[in-house]
């Protein structure tokens, strides 16, 4: 018999009894549907332990990490504190320790943390400021320099959060940052798979983080970074790629542009597209796909078209209230 | 799948259970995107919901542990009969459950099982 804490609630669970079993018996509502760890529906987070290994056969690494399960399938093993979505949102106080242009629209901010967090690279976390507004932001350093965490914010038509940073937060300022959220992000686990990353925007820094952290950790694969914008003006971190380029044998990088002129080095065409047809053949790459939420889309099928598995492929949709995200 | 067992396994287990089905979800959820005739029915926004549908689904025609009803089934799919779902479009999908396990080698008296298992919820599926 072990204790499952559900929010307020806590309940036994007999033994011999499932986690959703024994929620179901006690009234409470958990969407599920096969009951046998097929369809998912029924995906729970466990909040203090690891969960039962047998509870999470069939999900992605990324969601084992990060200890979800299926309810349906989880005889508990010890007493299990459990929620529905992800944990509550703690914030902890930072700083702002630096402040530089990355081209026209997008600045990069820097944050020094009162406690380092423990995030995994091309996780995101809310930033508050001092009246509640909040933003995501994904996190655009490896785990190396944890204390201080990087974002790009881009500057949007009527973003009340971003016109903000670019115009008023200012080095020395206070800030406050949730815990690290999301599943798009870095295991180093298989280091020979070769890594596809595809870009628009500040969906670079995510990638930037992820690619940072495979080197340092020697992932040994193949890693194609495709990072995109409408115009040249939209792209930055040019060079700082083509230095990592040079560095590493493995990492290769191509910034793409759909309009306008296209200098030398320069692939013309949405980024998703130039991938796509540069890399026919997914067959076990293991794939991430940040920024513009119809890329994301479209690249997601194109890339399980092209053979990578469903497992394999990591998203993260930029979805923005204003309406000038390209 | 195990020899001993044999004689009085499940197709679920002859066909190599939650292994099998992993291995087929894929590569029938691939053809299926890819056709035209049918891809409207399997929307593309949640890719993983969509690809863990079509294991349960699987698992149902392999003979698996499920605990699908009729109901469930015209539940599921009536939003899609209202859109034009008919017994055309059945048999599209019976074409690439039958490709998918051919390509896995599964043998053929076994693809017969699978099919007539997932023949067997045409009507709730079309709504009949």
């Amino acid at each position: 018999m072990n204790k499952l804490t559900f929010g307020e609630q806590i309940v036994t669970c007999k033994t011999g009894d499932t986690v959703l079993d024994t929620l179901l018996n006690n009234n409470l509502t958990i969407p599920n549907s096969c009951r046998q760890g097929a369809c998912q529906s029924c995906l729970m987070r466990c909040l203090n332990t690891k969960p039962p290994a047998a509870s999470q056969i069939g999900l992605k690494d990324v969601l084992q990490e990060q200890k979800y399960f299926l309810a349906c399938i989880c005889y508990p093993e010890q007493d299990m504190t459990i929620s529905l979505g992800p944990q509550a949102n703690l914030f902890t106080p930072a700083t702002v320790i630096s402040k530089e242009i990355l081209n026209p629209e997008t600045i990069l901010i820097t944050i020094a943390c009162e406690q380092p967090l423990d995030y995994y690279a091309g996780q995101f976390v809310n930033l508050r400021r001092a009246d509640g507004l909040t933003r995501s932001y994904s996190i655009a350093n490896s785990r190396k320099h944890a204390e201080k965490m990087t974002f790009h914010v881009r500057r949007l038509a009527g973003g009340q959060f971003s016109q903000w940073v670019h115009q008023e937060l200012s080095v020395g300022d206070s800030i406050e940052v949730s815990d690290p959220q999301g599943l798009c992000f870095y295991l180093p686990n298989r280091q020979e798979q070769n890594l596809l990353l595809i870009g628009t925007g500040s969906g670079l820094a995510p990638l930037a983080g992820i690619i940072h952290e495979a080197l340092e950790q020697g992932h040994s694969g193949e890693i194609h970074l495709f990072h995109g914008s409408r115009e040249m003006d939209g792209l930055y971190w040019i060079d700082e790629m083509h230095e990592l380029q040079k560095n590493h044998p493995n990492f290769h990088y191509t910034p793409c542009v759909s309009r306008g002129d296209t200098p030398e080095g320069v692939a013309r065409g949405r980024a998703n597209e130039v991938a796509m047809s540069t890399l026919a053949k997914l067959k076990d790459w293991r794939v991430y796909l940040c920024g513009h939420p119809e890329m994301v889309n479209q690249a997601k099928i194109h890339a399980f078209l092209n053979g990578a598995s469903s497992k394999d492929i990591h998203a993260d949709a930029f979805h923005v209230a204003s309406a000038s995200l390209d | 799948m195990s020899e001993e067992k044999s004689s009085t396994a499940t197709l679920y287990e002859r066909i190599g259970g939650e292994a099998a089905v992993n291995a087929a979800v894929e590569l029938f959820y691939r053809k299926v995107i890819s056709d035209y005739r049918i891809n409207r029915f399997f929307s593309n926004s949640n890719m993983d919901a969509q690809i863990a549908k079509q294991k349960a689904f699987f698992t149902m025609a392999f003979g698996g542990p499920n605990n699908y009803t009729g109901t469930d089934m015209r539940n599921a799919h009536a939003r899609f009969v209202t859109m034009g779902l008919d017994d055309s479009h059945f048999d599209a999908v019976m074409e690439h459950l039958g490709a998918t396990l051919q390509e896995l080698n599964v043998p053929a008296n076994l693809i017969s099982e699978a099919a007539a298992i997932a023949e067997s919820v045409r009507n709730d599926v079309l709504g009949k």
